[in-house]
């Protein structure tokens, strides 16, 4: 039950985008059309989910060990590079019609600061194997939620004459912050 | 407690290393393909590698200003078979009709199988080209004066304006940059290109490194900035500092065919020493009944008796309203801007407007 309520609260509660705003250089610049934004959206759950395994392993398995934990910053990232690269490489290879909707992407995602965010947060709230399996695709399907939301509300806006000043990011950083307000509303569900 | 560090951050990144090559070697590997050109030639490519890098290296030398980002949109071509559909990274470059023509992004385009392309005729007389530094001047307290004679037994053919791409080595893969060609096309042995130095550039710090008998390696010609010549209106030439260089090989192509057309000469620049080369085209000036020569300065000293102000609005005053000509523009863009209005509102049409924006 915990587990069900991990990835619940990772989706919907603790939305990587909503309540941590991680991972805003793409929220704010890729969400003007929703195909384009799911495409990015898919990466980002898929890169999320096989890098924090990754580091949960190289975590657990080698730094805490030898004792080399202050080493983290720098191979979670090292990981996170190169698992893109491969990632994009094999896509490209095997999966032409998915590289072209979203493999496209993958280079963008390397200096995400959410998927580093939710490596980090892995190790820092001491998560199992499976927790961080769950946690780190339920982050990236909530990313996925909150871009496809943003992409939506954002094709409305041909409708509606923003001030100048606004302009395109400023009037797409205020959708955010009333979307994270509503987002509150769901923190009582899970506690 | 360092020591066990060092080993584990070094052989981290060897295995990651590793791990990347083979990766690249065994599933970025598309094997040999063969791109089939303008119907006629074939030639080997590596599959894996972009279409602009296997045509490089096949030595189809196709204009490129960005370095293969995808930035500067000049290396499309018609890929007639083969390519796929269009990457979201070439969307923004291609209009809807190159679209439907077939154009594609070179750059972008990873060459993943046989591909039929075709390559316009004036981009297959870009050749490569070795040559040797025999002027290095310094003309302003920025600017350069570089001559380029061909060390070999080639000869350079290009219309007055086009521009060369300097190779600039680096410590991986070679880089490009764009310079105007400065010299009367007339002489295809030797090259002038202008240069100014910017601040942490790579290209222009390069070439103010080099001096007298120095090697270095370019390919052309390029570009569509050259003077037209099935026409037999007034030739309004607006340079702005270093953008004097293109618009000094139309003037000496000029002088030198004799064109029975008038030529204006719009030259702006900052200060007195940011006027080079002022003294030839003051002489010219003298003796050329058709040429109209108007040099300006922004901020002179108290030496300068000519024009003073930006270049656009001495042309408001000098340009008479009728006139039949058409303009060659090279300098920065908020020149060029300026100056495009002050034409059309005399008449000169944006399609009878060239320029080069740097």
């Amino acid at each position: 039950m915990s587990l069900f309520l991990l990835l619940f609260a990772s989706v919907i509660t603790s939305n990587i985008a909503l309540s941590y705003f991680l991972g805003m250089c793409p929220f704010v610049t890729i969400s003007k059309k929703i195909d384009v934004a799911a495409g990015m959206g898919i990466a980002v759950t898929m890169v999320m989910t096989l890098t924090a395994s990754a580091n949960w392993l190289i975590q657990n398995l080698l730094l805490v060990p030898l004792g080399l934990e202050f080493l983290q910053f720098l191979v979670f990232i090292v990981t996170i590079a190169t698992i893109v690269q491969i990632l994009e490489i094999v896509i490209d290879r095997y999966f032409p019609v998915m590289y072209l909707s979203f493999g496209i992407f993958l280079p963008l995602i390397t200096v995400n600061c959410a998927i580093l965010g939710i490596s980090l947060f892995m190790v820092l709230r001491s998560y199992g194997f499976i927790e961080t399996v769950l946690y780190s695709f339920g982050s990236g399907v909530g990313w996925l939620l909150a871009i496809v939301t943003m992409g939506g509300l954002r094709r409305n806006l041909v409708f509606s004459k923003p001030l100048a000043n606004f302009g395109d990011p400023g009037i797409t950083a205020i959708i955010a912050g009333i979307m994270a307000l509503g987002f509150i509303g769901f923190t009582g569900v899970s506690g | 407690m360092i020591l066990k560090a060092l080993i584990f951050s070094n052989s981290f990144a060897l295995i990651i290393a590793f791990l990347l090559i083979f990766m690249d070697r065994v599933i970025n590997n598309y094997g040999p393909c063969t791109l089939t050109i303008n119907d006629d030639k074939e030639v080997q490519a590596r599959g894996g590698t972009t279409l602009l890098r296997n045509l490089f290296e096949s030595k189809y030398f196709i204009p490129s200003a960005c370095g293969g980002k995808g930035t500067c949109g000049y290396c499309k071509l018609i890929v007639s078979e083969g390519g796929g559909s269009i990457l979201p990274t070439e969307e923004l470059m291609l209009s809807s009709a190159e679209k439907k023509q077939g154009y594609r992004l070179t750059c972008q385009l990873k060459v993943k199988n046989d591909l039929k392309l075709h390559i316009p005729e004036e981009y297959l007389n870009i050749q490569e080209y070795e040559g040797k530094i025999v002027i290095s001047d310094p003309v302003t307290s920025d600017i350069r004066r570089v001559g380029i004679a061909l060390s070999t037994e080639d000869e350079i053919i290009y219309k007055p304006g086009q521009y060369v791409q300097i190779k600039i080595p680096g410590s991986g893969e070679s880089d490009y940059r764009a310079y105007s060609m400065a010299s009367c096309p007339v002489e295809k042995k030797q090259i002038e290109i202008n240069v100014k130095l910017i601040p942490d550039g790579v290209g222009s710090g390069y070439i103010h490194s080099l001096s007298v008998g120095d090697e270095l390696d370019f390919s052309g010609p390029y570009g569509d900035f050259y003077l037209r010549e099935d026409s037999h209106r007034d030739i309004i030439c607006v340079a702005g500092g270093v953008g004097l260089a293109p618009i000094k090989s139309i003037l000496l192509h000029w002088q030198r065919h004799n064109l029975n057309r008038t030529l204006w000469l719009f030259y702006g620049a900052r200060g007195t020493e940011d006027l080079y080369d002022h003294e030839i085209f003051a002489e010219l000036n003298e003796r050329e009944a058709e040429l109209k020569y108007f040099p300006a300065l922004s901020e002179p000293d108290e030496s300068w008796t000519g024009e003073i102000g930006f270049i656009h609005s001495v042309m408001d005053k000098a340009l008479p309203g009728d006139i039949n000509g058409e303009a060659y523009l090279c300098g920065p863009p908020i020149m060029i801007d300026a100056v495009t209005s002050v034409l059309v509102s005399k008449g000169v049409g944006e399609e009878r407007i060239w320029y080069d924006k740097f």
